[in-house]
């Protein structure tokens, strides 16, 4: 148990590498002149050498890539241009709001689909199984800043029962934490049926059913518990989804999280924050994959890595 | 393929109802995209000031945009630049994801782990992500757009073809080959692309309705083509500011991306039945 946790966490360092190498590419080689952009339109060209000196812009490539890392490895994603505090403070200032929407998201997203999977394996080829695959092909077909825009009309404009933005209120997180959960909940939901229709045909199935036990006990403990690591599996994948719909949901909404961030931070050209939430957002689902992997431990007994 | 298997292909396709429904779409949008601003005269940079923002009437089934543009012809030129971008997207992606994915299924060894860690380092950056990162530095624009979204589908491609691949090389007509001395280039082409178009094929698909998605996601929020070159993810990202007042003017891109989207994702799902051979 021990060594694969520690043989799992190792796997993952090479990823992690790789992804922050493909960062750093992807700032310096792109074209255009960071010292020039962060310097703005009026600044001299002595201001804009100086400035590209303080960066280390002005240094070879290799050096400036070892610095690059060992930077990283101190958790030093240097200074916001706009904001001129350290990038790693502002991302820890607006984490939690994005942790929060896709929490919730991912627990609505969750609860409707985990139950609605349930009801659509125990009512095969029925009304509530073609729902749920309309809905499922629905959310990954659907543009989440529209559904986000709609959702706003309805809610916000006709009916006036929630906020459009923000996170002032506790109500203003519906919006977007429905909207994000929207594109997950059909997944989740087809994902569930499947397997527990697998699980329903197992031998050990029909003789818990033999031996008596409840119906209700039968597809709770001995169905969905085991039918449970395919369902994590796509909660898993979702969640890392729900991050990269972060992005966009948040700035329709106003939610004042990464995501949102990273988009303002392209138009301020805030390299340096671009940069750091780039990494954060694949770190993240690299994260999230690991932790998905280890509660398989936990859910299922059975799997066992050596 | 022999045009029989075409013809079996077809109709395996369009008897499931997801198949009928997203060909029927594509169909549809496909025609608009590539006919109607040939057969339209409407200049998408001219405004019409005096007739901004109008509800649906005769003239102009849709209303009219904040430009005073009739809505419903914009929308056919927009299909023109968001369907564009999509197909233009995953041409990239076939482009590297193709010879990659075969190379490292094909030759195995060094080529493969260095290839799979590319790939799976990519796949750790979600899509919008990737795609909004490259085009901070690369500026918005349609080919920039193209090569933002591009790069994301790459990875999917690999996988695909590599696992057709992988398959491929343990099979005796390729050893045979390989004995008779036939080159590795000529393999590939001959035999370990054609076993890997049907799960292209549906690949392609779904990633089709990924492009569309980001694509018009950085159109939406002014990162993608510019105005006026209509394309849905602006419109709908222009219809924004009048949510208030025109709550219509968002109502028909968004529809149109989804529908598109949503046409790509059934005609996968009912080619990835159609190209089971358990199925057939």
């Amino acid at each position: 148990m021990l060594t694969y946790l520690a043989r799992r966490l190792l796997a993952a360092v090479p990823t992690l590498w790789g992804v922050a190498t493909a960062v750093f590419i992807m700032a310096r080689l792109l074209p255009g002149d960071p010292a020039r952009v962060i310097a703005g339109l009026l600044a001299t060209p002595e201001q804009v050498d100086l400035l590209r000196h303080q960066l280390g812009l002005d240094r070879p490539l290799p050096v400036q890539y070892v610095d690059y890392l060992a930077h990283l490895a101190r958790l030093d994603l240097g200074t916001s241009a706009h904001f001129g505090t350290p990038v790693t403070a502002e991302i820890g200032s607006r984490l939690p709001y994005t942790a929060e929407l896709a929490l919730v998201a991912a627990v609505i997203a969750s609860v409707v689909g985990v139950l609605a999977g349930v009801a659509a394996a125990l009512r095969r080829n029925t009304t509530v199984d073609l729902a749920i695959s309309a809905v499922s092909v629905l959310g990954i077909s659907m543009p989440s800043y529209w559904l986000g825009l709609m959702l706003i009309v309805v809610f916000a404009v006709q009916l006036r029962v929630l906020p459009v933005a923000g996170a002032d209120s506790p109500a203003g997180i519906v919006l977007p934490a429905v909207t994000l959960a929207l594109l997950s909940v059909g997944l989740v939901a087809r994902m569930t049926r499947s397997s527990l229709l697998e699980v329903l045909g197992q031998d050990y199935v029909r003789t818990a059913r033999a031996k008596g036990a409840r119906p209700a006990r039968v597809v709770l403990a001995h169905g969905l518990r085991n039918a449970m690591v395919p369902i994590l599996t796509a909660l898993g994948l979702q969640l890392g989804a729900l991050m990269g719909g972060a992005v966009l949901t948040e700035s329709v909404f106003g939610w004042p999280g990464v995501g949102r961030l990273l988009l303002d931070s392209i138009f301020f050209r805030d390299y340096p924050m671009v940069q750091g939430l780039v990494l954060l957002f694949a770190v993240t689902y690299i994260v999230i994959n690991l932790l998905v992997d280890l509660l398989y431990l936990y859910v299922d007994p059975r799997v066992r890595f050596d | 393929m022999s045009g029989s298997t075409d013809q079996a292909l077809w109709r395996r396709l369009l008897r499931q109802r997801s198949g009928a429904i997203g060909v029927a779409v594509l169909a549809v949008y496909a025609a608009t995209a590539i006919v109607g601003p040939l057969l339209i005269r409407f200049d998408p940079a001219h405004q019409d000031l005096a007739n901004v923002l109008l509800g649906p009437s005769l003239a102009h089934p849709l209303g009219t945009d904040n430009y005073g543009r009739d809505e419903l012809l914009v929308l056919v030129f927009g299909a023109r630049a968001t369907l564009g971008l999509g197909v233009m997207a995953v041409a990239v992606g076939l482009l590297f994801g193709v010879p990659l994915g075969a190379l490292s299924g094909y030759l195995g060894g060094w080529t493969d782990v260095v290839v799979q860690r590319v790939a799976e380092v990519l796949l750790a950056f979600p899509s919008v992500v990737l795609a909004l990162a490259l085009v901070a530095g690369l500026g918005p624009g349609l080919r920039n757009v193209v090569i933002a979204v591009g790069v994301g589908s790459i990875p999917g491609f690999i996988r695909v073809v590599r696992a057709s691949a992988l398959q491929v090389r343990a099979l005796m007509f390729v050893e045979a080959a390989r004995a008779l001395g036939v080159s590795p280039p000529v393999i590939l082409v001959r035999h370990v692309l054609p076993n890997a178009a049907a799960p292209l094929i549906v690949q392609a698909s779904v990633q089709m309705g990924v492009a569309i998605l980001v694509a018009a996601g950085l159109g939406f929020f002014g990162l993608g083509v510019q105005p006026p070159t209509p394309e849905w993810g602006e419109l709908l990202g222009e219809a924004h500011t009048y949510i208030f007042s025109d709550a219509n003017l968002a109502t028909f891109p968004g529809l149109c991306i989804l529908l598109a989207v949503l046409a790509f994702n059934l005609t996968g799902d009912a080619l990835r039945d159609a190209l089971d051979p358990r199925l057939a």
